[in-house]
């Protein structure tokens, strides 16, 4: 299945989109039907720094507890306020509405650590 | 379990084909959820559901001496049950504690024993161990499977396929008929808070039974997995053994004093039920409604004013009760009242919770 273009993602199942230096972030459509009905997500706080690859937060389903792991680091700029009351965007729309939070890009290069769509539908075929 | 392989079930293709999500559950791949578990929830509680239960073991007791015996291992009433009634009982250890939680179904010529999967070992062993030529023991593990058909519309969605009529049936009332052309036991049982049955039939018969339920159901039967089936059972204060009951847990710390028969003039642990009961400052299992949303996830500790009062058996969020964060928590007796105040314990922060009383939902409330 092909990814939505002009998206990166990191192997831990986050897209990233970048608009110069504001990066949105949120899960793939593969992470939510992986984690199943989403009922809970944790975001780390505006103006928090968040180093790359690192657990920032988590999404718990009915069943199960799963970290976040930020696909780039940076300052947290936005997080998304209708995921809170609503957990279920997330299941709906990955790409969309279901958007985690954004951050202010720290260092440029730290994209080149990221795939292109076509490496992502790689990764998760061998899953 | 214990490093054996998992074993399947006669309807294991028929949940792969449906697409189910599979998971080792009591030495079995069972199917956790279909479609997902929100709505297979949805359909139970508005509609019907359908379940393999076949991992759950199924022990046939035969003999002029099972009540007594059984009597003596339990702590609810055996010898009192009639012929085709059913009842929920725990076998008990010295100490009084969950060996499991079962139910009996008591047959013209025989009993049927139903433990559950993780259990099922442990069990079969203690059964044997008991066991003094009083009462002829099989395990029909294999031979038999289990599908339960919960919800509102399940009578009518089942009346089709069996010779009974099932919508006279009592609650906790059991009938040897025909289900879907075979030999089954069908019995106005559940585990989900909902009205529903049981139908217990042979393993090689299962695969068909279940296709003709969903042939003739389309638009109200909904297969739904153990993910919903927990919810449901939590939100209708069910216990779930390793969760609510346990070799360490009492059933009158799991609130199940209601079936602890202290007229019975002996079973195992009764002595030492009997001094809980007396003494009355046990921990014991109460509900929580978590001021937010967050999930109580079991093994997560319980504050009370800065202290630990106790620790998370089971938690979710709960569709029937407003999707609200629920959670059923081992708590000392002072935190167990009505309306305590407590902090829930989650990555380190204090979520505020209040203690209710169980269950969560009721069905037609």
């Amino acid at each position: 299945m092909a990814q939505p273009a002009g998206l990166l993602f990191s192997k831990d199942h986050e897209w990233v989109k970048l608009d110069g230096d504001v990066a949105t972030i949120g899960i793939t459509d593969y992470a939510q039907s992986s984690l199943g009905d989403i009922v809970y997500v944790e975001l780390p706080r505006v103006g928090a720094t968040l180093q790359q690859f690192t657990g920032i937060g988590v999404v718990e389903s009915v069943k199960a507890v799963s970290d976040i792991f930020t696909p780039l680091g940076g300052e947290v700029l936005e997080i998304n306020p209708a995921i809170d009351a609503d957990p279920a965007l997330v299941n709906r729309e990955p790409f969309g509405g279901g958007w985690f939070y954004k951050l202010k890009l720290g260092d440029d290069a730290e994209k080149n650590n990221l795939m292109s769509g076509a490496d992502y539908d790689k990764l998760i075929a061998q899953a | 379990m214990n490093g054996e392989p998992l074993r399947r079930t006669a309807l294991f293709d028929v949940h792969r084909a449906l697409g189910a999500r599979i998971v080792p559950f009591g030495g079995f791949e069972m199917p956790v959820q279909y479609a997902g578990i929100l709505a297979e929830h949805e359909a139970v509680r508005k509609r019907a559901g359908l379940f393999d239960l076949s991992h759950m073991a199924q022990f046939e007791l035969r003999g002029a001496g099972v009540a007594a015996w059984a009597d003596a291992l339990t702590v609810n009433h055996v010898a009192t049950m009639k012929p085709l009634q059913a009842r929920y009982n725990v076998f008990t250890n010295d100490a009084g504690g969950a060996r499991d939680d079962v139910i009996f179904y008591r047959l013209p010529d025989r009993w049927l024993l139903i433990v559950n999967a993780g259990n099922a070992h442990k069990m079969w062993a203690h059964l044997q161990a008991e066991c003094r030529g009083e009462v002829q023991l099989t395990d029909l593990r294999g031979e038999r499977a289990l599908i339960a058909v919960q919800g509102p519309r399940s009578a009518e969605v089942l009346a089709p396929l069996v010779a009974a009529d099932i919508a006279a049936l009592k609650y906790y009332a059991c009938v040897e008929t025909k289900a879907g052309g075979v030999n089954a036991l069908v019995a106005r049982t559940g585990y989900t808070g909902e009205d529903g049955f049981e139908v217990f039939l042979p393993a090689d018969a299962a695969s068909r039974f279940w296709e003709a339920l969903t042939a003739e159901n389309r638009d109200r039967l909904t297969p739904c997995g153990l993910g919903a089936r927990d919810v449901l059972r939590l939100e209708a204060g069910m216990p779930l053994y390793g969760h609510e009951l346990t070799e360490e847990i009492t059933p009158l710390q799991a609130g199940l004093g209601w079936a602890v028969k202290f007229a019975k003039p002996a079973f195992i642990g009764k002595a030492a039920l009997a001094a809980q009961a007396a003494a009355d400052d046990y921990p014991r299992i109460a509900g929580l409604v978590l001021d937010g949303r967050v999930p109580a996830r079991a093994g997560y500790r319980v504050f009370r004013d800065g202290h630990v009062t106790g620790q998370i058996r089971s938690g979710s969020i709960a569709p029937s009760v407003g999707n609200r964060s629920i959670a059923t928590a081992l708590l000392e007796p002072g935190s167990a009242t009505v309306g305590t105040r407590l902090g829930i314990e989650v990555r380190g922060t204090e979520h505020p919770a209040t203690t209710v009383a169980l269950p969560f939902y009721k069905r037609g409330a």
